[in-house]
């Protein structure tokens, strides 16, 4: 048995103290340590995307790092992104507007993702967000009903919340 | 699956990475992790001791000094893609680095990573070769300077010795024009084949491909204006490689992907590599 390190991770403006050994995924100790699973967990080599997290406000992997790297870094799971059950963010509801989801296992990640590029550029082209989304396999939807929920939010008045 | 355990260190020196580094034949450094970690995940590798080097602050540094960039081992392809002094004064990385993986990939992934993982297909070790950069390293004896050119071996193989780290990459002023183009089944794979040429504007110029084998080589050739002479010069120049892949459709490929690096390189506008004041 490896011996455990305590850290403290900030994720969606709360501090978590745990004890990980050093080669546990992030992915891993925010699902399993941490209950979050809305972060999924589909290949863990980078390839698909559902376990996308935002590190400082960028989408990142989950799958490759490891928890003790994220330390002092202000992470973002689905769960952050409306802080009020009660409420989603516009892209939340353009997405169930829209019909960009069926199965959801991607969603987490593309809410992510989409939620990043819209802070960094409020109104993209179809093709920057067919770009932005390339990271992000999604095996139901044909992506056209994901593209046009951020479209549809890109395009509108509506404010995208973190 | 999950990595085997390790230990794990956060060196803020080159010379405590160095030395941790020397310490253990079965240590690894830790940069962006995007292609150590999947390989760690698939137990096809299981280092003892992982040395992250994320927080050495120096690494991250992009020097533009009059004639030369000096590009820090821990620049994030995102950044390289992204930075407003890159994109003007070196547009030829910025065009390279959006071509590298997916956004979230390229939000960790480093330029010492990719250049020391020495993939076949990826881009930087072939634009390093392509712009005769010096990789800088330093190991338990100091420092030193290998030239893109030597420091291949080929396939994921370097002249990098296992207490070595990539520190830095320089780049010297170039007037030439120079292009960039690669083939990809899907946005963010990595390339069936890519190309950059440098046009020396007098009928001559080189090409250097990655994905199409083991390592990546500069060729100086001639450019003929009329396109199918310059087909047969790239032809020419690809049997020229030593280790190249013996796949008909892919040596097809790296033909026309030099074709479309020439035509990139001719574009107006600035997709060679310049500096401030330089004049193409
Ligand atoms: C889905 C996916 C798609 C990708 N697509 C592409 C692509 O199209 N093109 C491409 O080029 N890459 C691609 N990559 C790989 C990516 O670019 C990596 O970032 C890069 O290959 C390695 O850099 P890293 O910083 O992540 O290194 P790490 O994964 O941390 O390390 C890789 C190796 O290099 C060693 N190393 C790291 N830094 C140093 C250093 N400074 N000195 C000495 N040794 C060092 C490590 O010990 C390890 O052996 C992809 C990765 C994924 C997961
Ligand atoms: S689980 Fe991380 S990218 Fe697939
Ligand atoms: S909704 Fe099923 S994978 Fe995207």
């Amino acid at each position: 048995m490896a011996t455990k390190t305590p850290i403290r991770l900030t994720i969606n403006h709360e501090s978590y103290d745990v004890e990980v050994e050093p080669r546990w995924l992030l992915s891993d100790v925010i699902r399993h340590q941490l209950g979050l699973i809305g972060t999924h967990v589909g290949c863990e080599q980078g390839v698909c995307g559902a376990c996308t997290i935002l590190v400082d406000g960028k989408p990142e992997r989950s799958c490759l790092v490891f928890a003790v790297q994220a330390e002092g870094a202000d992470i973002t799971t689905v769960e952050g992104l409306s802080t009020d059950p009660q409420h989603l963010t516009a892209l939340q509801e353009s997405f169930r507007d829209h019909h960009a989801l069926q199965c959801g296992y991607c969603t987490s990640g593309m809410l992510l993702t989409a939620t990043a590029l819209l802070k960094k550029e409020p109104h993209p082209t179809e093709d920057a967000i067919r770009e932005a989304l390339s990271g992000n396999v999604c095996r139901c939807t044909g992506y056209q009903f994901i593209v046009d929920a951020i479209l549809a939010v890109a395009n509108g008045s509506k404010e995208v919340q973190e | 699956m999950k990595p085997g355990a390790f230990e794990y260190r956060k060196a803020t020196t080159v010379k405590d990475a160095v030395a941790w580094l020397h310490s253990d034949l079965n240590s690894k450094i830790l940069a962006g992790g995007q292609s150590l970690v999947p390989v760690m995940n698939f137990r096809l590798a299981h280092p003892s001791l992982l040395v992250d080097i994320n927080e050495i602050a120096a690494l991250h540094q992009i020097t533009f000094n009059a004639d030369t960039v000096t590009l820090g081992a821990l620049v994030r392809h995102q950044e390289m893609a992204e930075s407003t002094e890159v994109r003007d004064r070196l547009p030829l990385l910025a065009v390279t680095a959006r071509h590298i993986g997916h956004w979230a990939i390229r939000n960790r992934g480093t330029l010492g990573g990719s250049l020391a993982h020495a993939d076949p297909a990826s881009e930087w070790p072939a634009v390093m070769v392509a712009l005769e950069a010096q990789i800088q390293v330093e190991g338990p004896d100091g420092a030193r300077t290998i030239p893109a050119s030597e420091f291949y071996l080929g396939y994921y193989t370097t002249e990098l010795a296992a207490d070595e780290i990539v520190t830095a990459v320089t780049i010297s002023r170039t007037r030439h024009r120079l292009g960039f183009a690669e083939v990809a089944r899907r946005p963010g794979d990595f390339a069936l084949a890519g190309s950059i040429v440098e046009d020396f504007g007098d009928g001559q110029g080189s090409v250097t491909w990655f994905g199409v084998a083991g390592k990546p080589e500069r060729v100086v050739l001639a450019l003929p204006e009329e396109e199918s002479a310059r087909a047969r010069s790239f032809q020419s120049a690809l049997g020229k490689l030593s280790q190249l892949d013996d796949d008909r459709h892919r040596q097809q490929l790296a033909v026309t992907v030099a074709e479309r690096a020439f035509q990139h390189s001719r574009l107006t506008g600035h997709e060679y590599l310049t500096f401030e004041g330089g004049q193409v």
